[in-house]
């Protein structure tokens, strides 16, 4: 037999080549961790000494050199919430039906592939969206109504999403289960189905809340306002919001000296409010996935 | 009644269903609609002529001519097809070197006739003046005033949307600025998240995966102001130093933060893709005396190739359509960029800097939403791109 | 001498006790048949002898285990060194999504050969030592992927074998595979014999009494007997093997 002749020491060579390999991806992974954190450490450090009450609970002042910034955490909360009124019922619904109900075939297909497009359209090209059909065509003006409906219409694949892949995890024989019982195909989805989709529904929604507490682009020309001291009082009104508001202070500023810090403060709540809700999704996962394990 | 209630219901979320692809259609409607209407505007600002000489054989001029005759670029008809002659250009604000208060009137009344018969006694005028200033008989001819044509603005290589008598909308620069940013961008990221990727589905231990892969999600849901903050106070001046740049605002300033936006994509879809890698693929590699590395380099990297693509062309497209933080770092100059270090400007940063002072329905409007169509095409090609390979992934696999 | 030899091993995963105090001595050039119901452990033991258990992790293992008298678990012990000169079949065909013939090669490559005529020589060689070589012979090029299941465990075969192990351990390496190519499989391994001490798990007792010269039977964890294949067939000495080679459980 021709019995091959290894080189020796190979596996030696083998070995080290390996070592500088992995040191390579190990040092090039650290160094990425150590930028994120140089970014949430400075914007930290930077932001620390301007958080206070008076901050977070005052409007702008002075030509919005001085005072807080409350009409814009008022502003941010609003868009969400009205985000979550647009996106989630119709999200939801989306994503049952393609689970549960569309015939697994060329119409689920096209449904995602419009709905993977729809979530990779940068976000500047759903504010011209917004701007033509919410605020001119039906003449909504800029207003919290047509920001809302804007940030809606973008958060609507994640949670389509995320309804769809939390509903495929569930065994059919769960579904079978209830309707042989004799529960119609509704009963089944809201009394079963849905309850055990529950919990990973809930977390995308949370994260695509996130998404939206932090896009400016669409809101720019439907519903930022650039100073708006009040608080909002329809939702035919336009109202300030925390990164149209570190934008403006960092980029068009009139006194940089007295602005840097609220920038600062601005750019610390955004990314306290990303971390809350990071933290809540990773947290609520974990809680119910004990949950189920104990059942 | 109950079957009734069923019915309503699934007929309800039938139509939730198909939401996004009415919306996909919307926005291809409305953003056509108001972005194709820049083909039917007229090259010379809207209720103004181009009046000349009788006597001046020149009938045409395109845009970009227009601009440079009034910017003195072109100081000689014959460079336009003319008269060996000195090109003399006329506004409405030069009438008072012209002309004394009296002989225009106080509500400009005898303008109009005065202005008439300069531009006849002056053989190499050119003046850009309101339609209604040209009087019946005047002796002069006008310029021909064209549609916007489709060539200028595709090809054209100057962006000059507020510039007068003819504003220029090519929009060459901006797609250059846009494409310079994000290869710069993916050519960054591209390393740091394959490593990253590679390190976390093959080299670290589970407890370091489980301190990166939410630090890699943080990262993801950072805001863009924030990344463009960070830019601004941080990298912006420190490439000025660096580089001893006369800005710090340029096009790497832009590569360097949507390198860093991009990441977070690439390193989640690549290290996905490793870890659904076959088990059996790996132990056949290693069974055969493979080290850890080899079996990574030559089996596991190859056959979660299209994924790893996949990731990487998402992270292209996140690039494309960034908007915040490249207009906050970029400097915004809309000139065909000669190198990464320059300041530059990208489509999306265009639309949001300007469609604000852009008055609706005008040109400059249209022409923003144009950018936006092509904006959107552009993503969505890519987007198609990424369903092609992940569904010949799927097929090649099953 | 002995070619294998387990002294007293036990086998861990987390708390749960896999292999029970196992000895057993494993002759050159023989080829010895684990069998045993699912989850009696003969897989689990089988994997140690090419150390393919390191993979899992909170596993653990007591005793030792000698190949060619050395202590494979030893600290001066390279894996792949090892892992070179005990080749593995898998129970599902898993050939590399590359050619035909790069699957044979990837072997020699990973281990240092760098010579394209030798490399080429060793392939068709490996590839004929598999009874593959005449099926495929005008399409190396070609994807691996191509082949039936069949083809592609031989495939497997041959690739194992291209590096010359000393040992061939098998796990299941028919299960997945229709009766034609399973009695094609089992030819090659007598063939194979004169090469390589072969060690093969299976679930199919009429395969272990076919192909093998000695024959272990696992149970819960444990050896509970092992002796020449015709005795363990014929006249086992415990009664749980009798019940099992009777069908009577597993």
């Amino acid at each position: 037999m021709n019995t091959p002749v290894y080189p020796t020491g190979y596996h030696l060579r083998k070995r080290r080549s390996q070592a500088a390999a992995f040191t390579v991806f190990r040092v090039l992974s650290y160094f990425i961790v150590l930028v994120l954190f140089a970014i949430l450490g400075f914007i930290i450090y930077k932001g620390a000494g301007v958080l206070s009450w008076d901050f977070l609970t005052k409007a702008p002042e002075d030509g919005m050199t001085a005072g807080g910034i409350f009409p814009a955490i008022v502003g941010t909360l609003l868009l969400m919430l009205g985000s979550a009124v647009v996106a989630f019922p119709i999200g939801i619904m989306s994503g049952i039906y393609m689970n549960e109900y569309a015939s697994k075939g060329w119409v689920v297909r096209f449904i995602r592939l419009m709905t993977n497009n729809l979530s990779g359209v940068p976000s500047i090209v759903f504010g011209l969206f917004g701007m033509a059909l919410f605020v001119k065509y039906l003449g909504f003006g800029d207003s919290i109504l047509a920001g809302s409906l804007t940030l809606g219409l973008l958060s609507l694949p994640l949670v389509i999403r995320t309804t769809e892949e939390a509903l495929k995890d569930i065994p059919a024989g769960i579904r079978e289960g209830s309707l042989a019982l004799g529960a119609t195909k509704l009963q089944t989805i809201w009394k079963v189905v849905l309850p055990m989709g529950m919990p990973r529904i809930i977390t995308g929604l949370i994260l695509s809340l996130g998404r939206v507490s932090g896009e400016t682009a669409p809101i720019l020309f439907t519903c930022a306002a650039y100073f708006f001291p009040q608080l909002p009082a329809s939702i035919f009104d336009q109202c300030m919001a925390l990164p149209y508001h570190l934008y403006v202070i960092s980029t068009s500023g009139t006194d940089i000296e007295a602005q840097q810090p609220i920038a600062y403060g601005t750019a610390l709540v955004l990314i306290i409010i990303v971390l809350i809700i990071n933290l809540l999704a990773g947290g609520l996962r974990k809680y119910f996935e004990k949950r189920l394990k104990i059942k | 009644m109950k079957r009734f209630l069923e019915k309503a219901v699934k007929w309800l979320l039938t139509a939730s269903g198909f939401v996004t692809s009415l919306v996909i259609l919307l926005i291809i409607g409305f953003l056509f609609t108001e972005g194709a209407g820049l083909f039917r505007e007229k090259v010379i600002e809207e209720g103004y002529v181009l009046a000349v000489h009788k006597d001046n054989p020149v009938k045409e001029l395109t845009a970009a001519e227009i601009k440079a005759v009034f910017d003195e670029d072109i100081t000689l008809w014959s460079e336009l097809g003319g008269p060996d002659m000195e090109i003399v250009t006329f506004r409405l604000e030069d009438a008072d070197e012209y002309f004394t208060e009296e002989e225009l009137g106080a509500q400009y009344e005898y303008a109009a006739g005065k202005i008439d018969s300069l531009i006849a006694a002056t053989p190499g005028m050119i003046a850009f003046i309101p339609e209604s200033m040209v009087e019946e008989g005047a002796q002069l001819n006008l310029i021909e005033d064209n549609a916007i044509s489709p060539a200028e603005v595709l090809g054209g290589s100057e962006w000059f949307p507020t510039a007068t008598p003819a504003p220029l909308f090519g929009m060459w620069p901006l797609l250059a600025g846009t494409l310079w940013v994000s290869f710069f961008a993916i050519l960054f990221a591209l390393p740091f998240g394959i490593s990253i990727a590679v390190y976390m589905a093959e080299v670290a231990p589970e407890r370091v995966r489980n301190i990166l892969k939410p630090v890699i999600e943080l990262l993801n849901g950072i805001p863009s102001v924030v990344y463009g903050f960070f830019g601004l106070i941080i990298i912006v001046p420190l490439l000025q130093q660096v580089f001893g740049l006369p800005v710090g605002e340029s096009g790497l300033a832009g590569s360097i933060v949507l390198a860093i936006m991009a990441l977070p994509t690439i390193v989640t879809v690549a290290e996905d893709a490793m870890r659904n890698c076959p088990r059996a693929l790996r132990e056949a590699s290693l069974a055969l005396g493979a080290s850890k590395w080899q079996t990574v380099s030559k089996v596991v990297i190859p056959s979660s190739m299209s994924g790893i693509a996949s990731g990487v062309v998402l992270g292209i497209g996140r690039a494309i359509g960034e908007t915040m933080a490249v207009l906050m770092v970029t400097g915004n100059a809309a000139v065909i960029p000669h190198s990464i270090l320059e300041p530059l400007r990208t489509i999306p940063a265009t639309i949001a800097a300007e469609l604000g002072e852009a008055p609706a329905g005008g040109a400059h409007y249209q022409s923003l939403f144009l950018l936006g169509v092509i904006l959107f095409f552009i993503t969505f090609f890519i987007n198609l791109c990424v369903e092609y390979i992940s569904h010949r992934n799927k097929a090649k696999n099953s | 001498m002995e070619k294998i030899e387990a002294r007293d091993v036990n086998f861990y995963y987390g708390a749960f006790h896999a292999l029970k105090g196992i000895s057993m001595e494993i002759p050159q050039n023989q080829v010895v048949a684990f069998i045993g119901p699912s989850g009696c452990g003969k897989s689990t033991f089988l994997r140690l002898f090419n150390r393919m258990n390191d993979l899992i992790p909170g596993t653990r293992l007591e005793g030792r285990i000698l190949i060619d008298g050395q202590d494979i678990y030893g600290a001066d012990v390279h894996v792949d060194e090892l892992r070179k000169n005990v080749g593995m079949v898998f129970q599902r065909p898993n050939p590399f999504p590359k050619s035909i013939f790069d699957n044979v090669a990837y072997g020699l490559r990973v281990n240092g050969i760098k010579d394209k005529a030798y490399i080429r020589e060793r392939v068709e060689e490996s590839l004929r030592g598999a009874a593959l070589w005449d099926e495929v012979k005008d399409k190396l090029g070609e994807s691996a992927f191509a082949l039936s299941g069949g083809q592609q465990q031989r495939l497997c075969i041959a690739r194992a074998m291209a590096v010359s192990p000393s040992v061939l351990l098998m796990d299941e390496p028919a299960s997945a595979l229709d009766p034609i190519s399973t009695a094609k499989v089992e030819e090659l391994i007598s063939e194979l014999r004169s090469q390589v001490t072969i060690v093969i798990v299976t679930h199919n007792m009429q395969q272990a009494a076919r192909v093998s010269d000695r024959t272990a039977f696992f149970y819960m964890g444990e050896m509970v007997e092992y002796d020449d294949t015709k005795t363990i067939f014929t006249n086992p000495h415990k009664e749980a093997t009798q019940n099992y080679i009777t069908g009577r459980f597993g």
